[in-house]
């Protein structure tokens, strides 16, 4: 026997496209962070194996938490309009990356002589906190699209291909054409507009999707 | 299909293994014998001799040769780049404090010592792996006044500025089986290595002189250090000196100095003096790479 889920809010399809859209952005946003990452621990910690290491391992514990993050967030009355605001505060608290990382680097340098730990700790303090944010923001979707118990494992596979493929996305089109064009700050920057501009567009549709 | 099978077999046959002095030893038909292979943490490391020279090579093609030595004369230096790398001896012929960065078969700090004897000589490699080939297939050896440090050079350099140490002649040898590694090439590490330098200390880095990276790096070297000499064969081997270039005089003066001590390694005045050439105006006209744009890889690929 099927059980109904009460659906967040009427099913639609400008509403999933915006689902659909924000989590694609969302996988897209983490993996070119991800990448900078490396690039700016690069002068203070080097580029040895144990800096990638630092910076994965960073990443990985952070999506977990955002994984739990977003689970429990989306028990209590989910909204597209949430999703937009978990977008929105994820970005903003990627700023620090941008204005804050060589003053943290060099503290950092000064103090933790190992680059392993260095680059452990620099990776946690700059990149945790947007890190887990963006992870909150795949379960909290899924809720947002299922309407069926029997149909969740296919909104949520639709959903882990999207969000995946814009990791994929990130990851290709930092590292092949935008480090070419750019600089990392700008990089940086640029992620942070878009995600405020897709967050605060759901809170502009907000009365028609809920 | 069928005539890959055949090469295939072909070069198996042709593979002969051979026990020599513990090591395995591979005798390809070329005459080529591998003494030593290696997957290491960053690359693939190769030793082999041929042609009565010992190499060391990363990654598969012949051009990706690091270091080489003569056989029956270790110390002549086989590469041209090494010998116009110790032509950075024509702008200060006598450092106390040496730094090189990329130790690879150790040519530059070998024939550092036998020039420059009372030096202390301080090297960095990354790679561990690369340190013990070193000692044991080039006859690298470390001492009070030849010491080794195993760390990224950018980290090194770093720390050594935060503890004030200074340098009389830093070179810069730093490469992987591509090119020199994205972080040691913008204007930030060539700040900080400017500021590890004495007075008038002297930088020498050994670069490609054909890459589409070529612009970009004169415009990173100009913008940190002003005009500079380079000297090119294949690759071009930059030299700047603190305080402003030293005039030609200078430099024929300290090569006469130094070239009975040279010439022994391979490295005589007159193959060296000619090369030198000032480069300048490179600034505004390329963009200088820095820790926010080194697409190094990328722009040399092109």
């Amino acid at each position: 026997m099927s059980q109904v889920i009460t659906p967040a809010a009427a099913p639609g399809k400008p509403r999933s496209f915006l689902i659909f859209t924000i989590a694609a952005w969302s996988g897209y946003f983490v993996m070119a962070l991800e990448l900078l990452a490396g690039r700016m621990t690069a002068p203070y910690f080097g580029t040895g194996i144990y800096v990638w290491g630092a910076v994965i391992t960073v990443f990985m514990l952070a999506l977990a938490a955002g994984y739990l993050l977003g689970g429990m967030l989306s028990t209590r009355n989910p909204r597209v309009s949430r999703l937009g605001g978990l977008l929105t505060i994820a970005a903003l608290s990627a700023l620090p990356v941008a204005l804050l990382s060589e003053p943290c680097f060099e503290w950092i340098f000064d103090h933790v002589h190992d680059p392993r730990y260095g680059s452990l700790l620099g990776a946690t303090l700059l990149f945790f906190i947007p890190t887990g944010i963006s992870g909150a923001i795949s379960p909290y979707a899924v809720r947002l699209l299922v309407t069926q118990a029997q149909r969740s494992g296919f909104s949520a596979g639709r959903l882990y291909f999207v969000s995946t493929f814009g990791s994929a996305a990130g990851t290709i089109m930092t590292s092949f054409y935008l480090v070419l064009l750019f600089d990392v700050n700008q990089i940086v920057g640029g992620m942070i507009a878009i995600s405020c501009v897709l967050g605060l567009a759901t809170l502009g549709v907000r009365k028609w999707l809920g | 299909m069928r005539v890959g099978v055949v090469l295939l077999w072909a070069a198996c046959a042709n593979l002969a293994l051979a026990a020599v002095g513990g090591e395995r030893v591979v005798a390809r038909a070329s005459g080529e014998r591998i003494l030593h292979e290696e997957r290491s943490l960053y690359r693939n490391i190769l030793v082999y001799e041929s042609n009565s020279q010992r190499c060391l090579k990363f990654g598969r093609s012949a051009t990706d040769r690091q270091s080489c030595q003569q056989l029956g004369n270790p110390d002549y230096l086989v590469f041209n780049y090494t010998r116009m790398m110790m032509a950075a001896l024509y702008l200060n012929p006598a450092p106390a404090r040496v730094l090189v960065i990329g130790l690879g078969g150790g040519t530059l700090p070998n024939a550092l010592r036998k020039v420059i004897p009372a030096a202390r000589i301080d090297v960095v490699e990354i790679d561990p792996a690369v340190v013990k080939v070193a000692h044991q297939y080039f006859g690298f050896t470390t001492g009070p006044a030849m010491r080794e440090f195993e760390e990224d050079g950018r980290v090194f350099v770093k720390h050594k500025l935060k503890e004030g140490a200074r340098y009389d002649l830093v070179m810069l040898d730093a490469f992987t089986d591509q090119y020199i590694p994205e972080h040691l090439l913008t204007r930030e590490f060539l700040t900080e290595v400017k500021s590890i330098l004495t007075p008038r200390g002297v930088l020498a880095a050994n670069t490609f002189a054909t890459s589409s990276l070529y612009e970009h790096e004169s415009a990173t070297y100009e913008s940190v250090f002003g005009p500079f000499y380079g000297l090119k064969s294949r690759n071009r081997v930059i030299l700047v000196r603190l305080g402003g270039l030293p005039p030609r005089g200078e430099i024929e003066g300290n090569a006469r100095e130094l070239d009975s001590r040279l010439r022994v390694l391979g490295a005589g005045k007159e193959g060296l003096l000619p090369l030198f050439a000032v480069e300048s105006g490179w600034v505004g006209k390329s963009r200088v790479l820095t820790d926010q744009y080194s697409p190094g890889n990328l722009l040399n690929a092109q």
